[in-house]
C-alpha cells in the first residue's frame, strides 16, 4: 500500500476548479440586485390539499379547507432554528395587531422548540401546522424559510414573499392583502 | 499630527513590502543572489513600521481624537477606557490594520529566527509573505484608510455597537486574527516550497511551530467567541452555525488537518503534496472567511462591519492570492516526489484518515455556508441551520473521533491491531457500558446519545499513550497530544450533556414569587432601574438556590444604550462544577409580572474547558518543539565554535 497511488494530473487542478466556482458564485452574488420580485409558479393557483397536525398545543393545526373562506390571510413558513425568522417576528406581530390573520407552518421542527420560539418572539399565528418533511412547503412552491404567502378568501395564492419581512415590507403586504379582497 | 505619522508609517511599510517582494524574487536567480541579503532586514523593518502604525491608531482611539473620521464614527468620550481601546479593532478599517500589522510582525519574526530552511526557500517564503501583504496594504491605503481626517471634527463621537461593548471583544477578534494571519506564514512556506521544490522534513519542521501557534490562537478565538455569543446574545445557545462562526471554523478545520499532516511529513517524510496543499488551503480559508464576513454577502447575526463595495476589493485579492497559489500547486505538485510508503494500519494511516474526515467536514461546512448564495442564484432565499450541519458533520466527526482514540496507540509505518487488542477491548468495553447507562437514563436525540456513549472511552484512550512511559521523561509534544485529545473528549461530553439534559423554562413572575428550573429554586426579589457609564438598565435582584442549599443573589439586566440607541440583555450566569444556571430578564408583562427565561445546563462549561484543554495541548507541543529547536541551535553553535578553535 503506497501513500497515494500516483495522483491523477487532473486531480491537482481540482482545488483550483472548486475555488473558481466559488469566485463565480460570489461575483454573481455581489452583483445581484439588492431586492427583487420573484415570480412564483404558484401565484394565481389554489392551495394544494393538505392537512397538518398542530405544531403546538395551544393552536390548532392547519389544512387547506381551514384556510379557505372568510377573508384574505397570510401564510408564514418558518422554523425555530431559522435566524431570519426571529428577525421578522416584530413585523408579523405588527401585522397581527393591525387585524391581519396569520397562519404558520413550522418546518422540520420540534414541539418544544416551536413553543420556545413563540414564547421568545411572540405568537402572531391563528393556526400552526407542523410540516416535518417539508412536503407542504414544497407543494406550495416554497424552498426556504422564512417565506410568507398572501392567500385570498377562496384559498388562492396571490403573492409570495421570499426572505424575512423587514419593516419596509409591512405596508406592501398590507396592500397585497387589500388587493386580494377583490 | 499623530494620525499623519501613523499613515506615513503605513505607506513606508507598504513600500518596504514591495521591495521585499522585488528583492526576494530577483534573488532566486543565480546572478542576483546578493540582493537576497537585504530581504531579512527589510522584512523586520516592515514589521516594526506596521506595528507602529497600529499603535498610533490605538493611541487615537484612547484619546478619542474626534478629528479622525474612524474615531468619530466608532467611539464616544463617555465610553469606558477598555472599550475605547478595543474599539480600535471593532470596525472595518481598524480590524484590517490589525490584520496587516499581525501579518507584517509574523514576517519579521520569521526573518529574525528561522534558520533551518535552505536560504533560497527562505527568500521565496518571505517574498510570498510580502506578496500577500501588499494586497492588504493596497486595500487599506486605497479603500479603507483608517487615519482619514474630518474637516470639521464633531463635538461627540457616534459610539460603538453596544453588543460590542464587552470584555469579550477586547480579546476575541485579535486572538482570531493572530490565528488567521499566523496561517499566512504557513501559506508563504507552502509557496516557497513549491517555487524551490524543497518539500521535506526540514520544510515541515520549519513550518510546524507556525501552524501550531496559529492553531492555538484559532482554537482560543473560537472558544472565546462561542462563550461570548453564549452569554452576550442571551439565546442560551453556544454554536449557531452562523456564517461568521463557520468562517472561523473552516480555517481551524484545515489547520487541524495541516497540523497532523505536517507531523507525518516531519517524522516520516510522507504526505508531501498533501501537506503543501493544506498549507495553501488553511490560509485560503482564513481569507475566504474574512471575505464572507467583511463583504456582507451572507446575512449574518454577526455582521457588525460590512460593506459590499469593499467586498469586491477583497474578492480581487482572494482571486489573485488563492488562485495564484492553487495554480502554482497544480503545476508543481506533480513534480513533488512521492514520499515514504506506509501500511494502512499505522500511525500514518490513522492520520491520513483523520485528514480526510477533517477535509470532508470542511467541505460540508463550506457548502452549507455558501448554499444560501447558491439557492439565491436560483431565486430562493434560504437559511441553512443545525438540521443540516449537525447530522452532516457528525457523520464524519464520529468516525474521526474513533480513529483519534486508536491512532496514537499505533506505530509508525506498519502495525497490526492484535498488538493493541488489550487496549481496544478495554475501550470497546467502556463504550458498551456507557451506551447501556445512557440507554437506561433515556437520552433524547441520536447525537447526544452517541456523544455520551463515546466521551468516556475517548477520554481514557487519549491518556493511553502515556501508559508505560516515565511521565517526566515523556516529551512535551506527546503530552500536548494527550491533553488536546482529552480536550476533545471533555468538550464532546459537554456538548452532548448540554443538548441532552438542558432544562428551559419561560415564566412571568411577580416580585416575591418563586419558580423551579431543574434542581434550582429561583425567586424574583425585585426589579429596579440602575445606571452605567453609557447605559441605563432594568435590573432584577434574584435569589437562587441549588437543591435547597444556600441562597445566592444574581442580577440579570435589560440594558438600554443611548449612543447609539439599542437594547441588549445582560444575562446572569451562575456556574457550578456540574453546570450553569442561565437567567435572562425579558419584558414587563401584564399585571406587574416580569418575563424570565431560565435554563439549567448541566456540564455546559465543559464545552469551553475542553476547548481550552485543546489549546493548552497545542501550547505544550509548541513549547516542546521550540525548546528542542533552540537546544539544537545552541548545540550546533557550540560545535562550530569548537571546530573554529581547533582549526586555529
Amino acid at each position: 500500500m503506497s501513500e497515494a497511488p500516483k495522483t491523477a494530473k487532473w486531480a491537482l487542478w481540482l482545488p483550483l476548479g472548486i475555488f473558481a466556482g466559488f469566485v463565480v458564485l460570489v461575483i454573481l452574488g455581489l452583483n445581484r440586485p439588492a431586492d427583487r420580485e420573484v415570480a412564483s409558479a404558484m401565484i394565481g393557483k389554489p392551495l394544494p390539499a393538505f392537512d397538518l397536525r398542530p405544531a403546538v398545543a395551544e393552536r390548532p393545526g392547519i389544512s387547506r379547507d381551514s384556510m379557505a373562506g372568510g377573508k384574505p390571510r397570510l401564510l408564514n413558513i418558518f422554523a425555530s432554528w431559522c435566524i431570519p425568522c426571529a428577525v421578522e417576528a416584530p413585523q408579523l406581530a405588527k401585522l397581527a395587531e393591525s387585524g391581519v390573520e396569520i397562519d404558520g407552518i413550522a418546518i422540520r421542527d420540534r414541539r418544544e422548540d416551536v413553543e420556545a420560539f413563540l414564547a421568545r418572539h411572540g405568537n402572531p399565528f391563528a393556526r400552526i401546522g407542523a410540516d416535518d418533511v417539508s412536503s407542504v412547503q414544497m407543494a406550495i412552491g416554497s424552498s426556504g424559510v422564512p417565506e410568507t404567502f398572501v392567500i385570498d378568501a377562496k384559498g388562492v395564492i396571490r403573492y409570495q414573499h421570499i426572505g424575512e419581512i423587514r419593516p419596509e415590507h409591512v405596508a406592501m403586504l398590507q396592500a397585497k392583502l387589500k388587493e386580494a379582497e377583490q | 499630527m499623530i494620525a499623519e505619522f501613523g499613515l506615513a508609517a503605513l505607506w513606508l511599510a507598504a513600500a518596504l513590502a514591495a521591495f521585499q517582494l522585488f528583492a526576494g524574487t530577483l534573488s532566486l536567480g543565480k546572478k542576483t543572489a546578493e540582493l537576497g541579503q537585504a530581504v531579512r532586514p527589510v522584512a523586520i523593518l516592515q514589521g516594526v513600521l506596521c506595528l507602529i502604525s497600529f499603535i498610533v491608531l490605538m493611541v487615537l482611539f484612547c484619546e478619542t481624537d474626534l478629528s479622525v473620521k474612524l474615531v468619530a464614527m466608532n467611539s464616544h468620550s463617555a465610553k469606558p477606557f477598555i472599550y475605547k481601546l478595543a474599539g480600535t479593532w471593532g470596525n472595518h478599517e481598524g480590524s484590517m490594520l490589525l490584520w496587516v500589522a499581525v501579518m507584517a510582525a509574523s514576517g519579521a519574526v520569521l526573518a529574525l529566527f528561522e534558520r533551518r530552511l535552505p536560504e533560497r526557500a527562505m527568500l521565496a517564503t518571505l517574498a510570498g509573505q510580502a506578496f500577500v501583504s501588499l494586497g492588504f496594504y493596497a486595500f487599506l491605503l486605497f479603500s479603507s484608510n483608517p487615519f482619514e481626517r474630518l474637516a470639521e471634527p464633531p463635538a461627540e463621537g457616534q459610539g460603538l455597537n453596544p453588543l460590542l461593548q464587552d470584555i469579550g471583544l477586547a480579546f476575541h477578534p485579535p486572538t482570531l486574527y493572530l490565528g488567521y494571519v499566523g496561517l499566512s506564514v504557513a501559506f508563504s512556506f507552502a509557496i516557497g516550497a513549491l517555487i524551490t521544490r524543497e518539500v521535506g522534513p526540514a520544510f515541515a519542521r520549519a513550518m510546524r511551530p507556525w501552524v501550531l501557534g496559529a492553531w492555538i490562537f484559532l482554537t482560543l478565538g473560537i472558544v472565546a467567541g462561542s462563550y461570548w455569543a453564549y452569554y452576550e446574545l442571551g439565546w442560551g445557545g453556544w454554536w449557531f452555525w452562523d456564517p461568521v462562526e463557520n468562517a472561523s471554523l473552516m480555517p481551524w478545520l484545515a489547520a487541524t488537518a495541516l497540523l497532523h499532516s505536517v507531523s507525518v511529513l516531519a517524522a516520516r517524510n510522507a504526505l508531501r503534496a498533501w501537506t503543501v496543499m493544506l498549507g495553501v488551503v488553511a490560509f485560503s480559508m482564513s481569507m475566504v472567511g474574512t471575505f464572507l464576513v467583511r463583504s456582507g454577502i451572507l446575512t449574518s447575526v454577526h455582521a457588525f462591519a460590512v460593506d459590499p463595495e469593499r467586498g469586491t476589493f477583497i474578492l480581487a485579492l482572494l482571486a489573485i492570492n488563492i488562485g495564484g497559489a492553487l495554480t502554482l500547486f497544480a503545476l508543481r505538485a506533480a513534480t513533488v516526489t512521492e514520499g515514504e510508503r506506509f501500511s494502512v494500519t499505522s500511525r500514518e494511516g490513522a492520520l491520513v484518515f483523520n485528514n480526510v474526515m477533517l477535509s470532508a467536514i470542511l467541505g460540508i461546512v463550506l457548502f452549507g455556508t455558501l448554499y444560501p448564495l447558491i439557492a439565491e442564484m436560483m431565486g430562493a432565499r434560504v437559511s441553512v441551520g443545525p438540521p443540516y450541519f449537525n447530522p452532516m458533520s457528525a457523520v464524519f466527526a464520529v468516525p474521526m473521533m474513533l480513529i483519534m482514540a486508536v491512532g496514537p496507540l499505533l506505530r509508525w509505518r506498519r502495525d497490526n491491531l492484535t498488538r493493541i487488542r488489550g487496549s481496544l477491548l478495554l475501550l470497546v468495553g467502556i463504550v458498551v457500558l456507557s451506551a447501556i447507562t445512557v440507554t437506561l437514563i433515556a437520552v433524547p436525540g441520536v447525537l447526544p446519545y452517541i456523544g455520551l456513549s463515546l466521551a468516556g472511552a475517548l477520554a481514557l484512550a487519549s491518556v493511553l499513550p502515556l501508559r508505560g512511559r516515565k511521565l517526566l521523561r515523556t516529551p512535551l509534544p506527546t503530552w500536548g497530544m494527550v491533553l488536546a485529545h482529552l480536550g476533545v473528549a471533555v468538550s464532546l461530553f459537554g456538548m452532548a450533556s448540554e443538548s441532552a439534559f438542558s432544562v428551559e423554562k419561560l415564566v412571568a413572575l411577580r416580585e416575591g414569587e418563586t419558580t423551579a428550573v431543574g434542581p434550582w429554586q429561583v425567586t424574583l426579589s425585585r426589579v429596579s432601574p440602575v445606571a452605567g457609564p453609557n447605559w441605563t438598565a432594568l435590573q432584577a435582584d434574584m435569589q437562587v438556590s441549588y437543591q435547597g442549599g444556600k441562597a445566592q443573589t444574581t442580577h440579570p439586566q435589560a440594558r438600554s444604550f443611548w449612543q447609539p440607541v439599542q437594547q441588549t440583555s445582560e444575562s446572569a450566569l451562575l456556574t457550578r462544577w456540574n453546570g450553569q444556571l442561565y437567567v435572562v430578564l425579558g419584558e414587563e408583562a401584564a399585571d406587574d409580572r416580569w418575563q424570565l427565561r431560565l435554563w439549567w445546563k448541566p456540564f455546559v462549561t465543559l464545552i469551553w474547558y475542553g476547548g481550552v484543554l485543546i489549546a493548552l495541548g497545542g501550547l505544550l507541543a509548541l513549547f516542546g518543539r521550540v525548546a528542542s529547536d533552540l537546544r539544537r541551535i545552541v548545540a550546533r553553535d557550540k560545535i562550530a565554535y569548537r571546530r573554529e578553535r581547533q582549526g586555529r
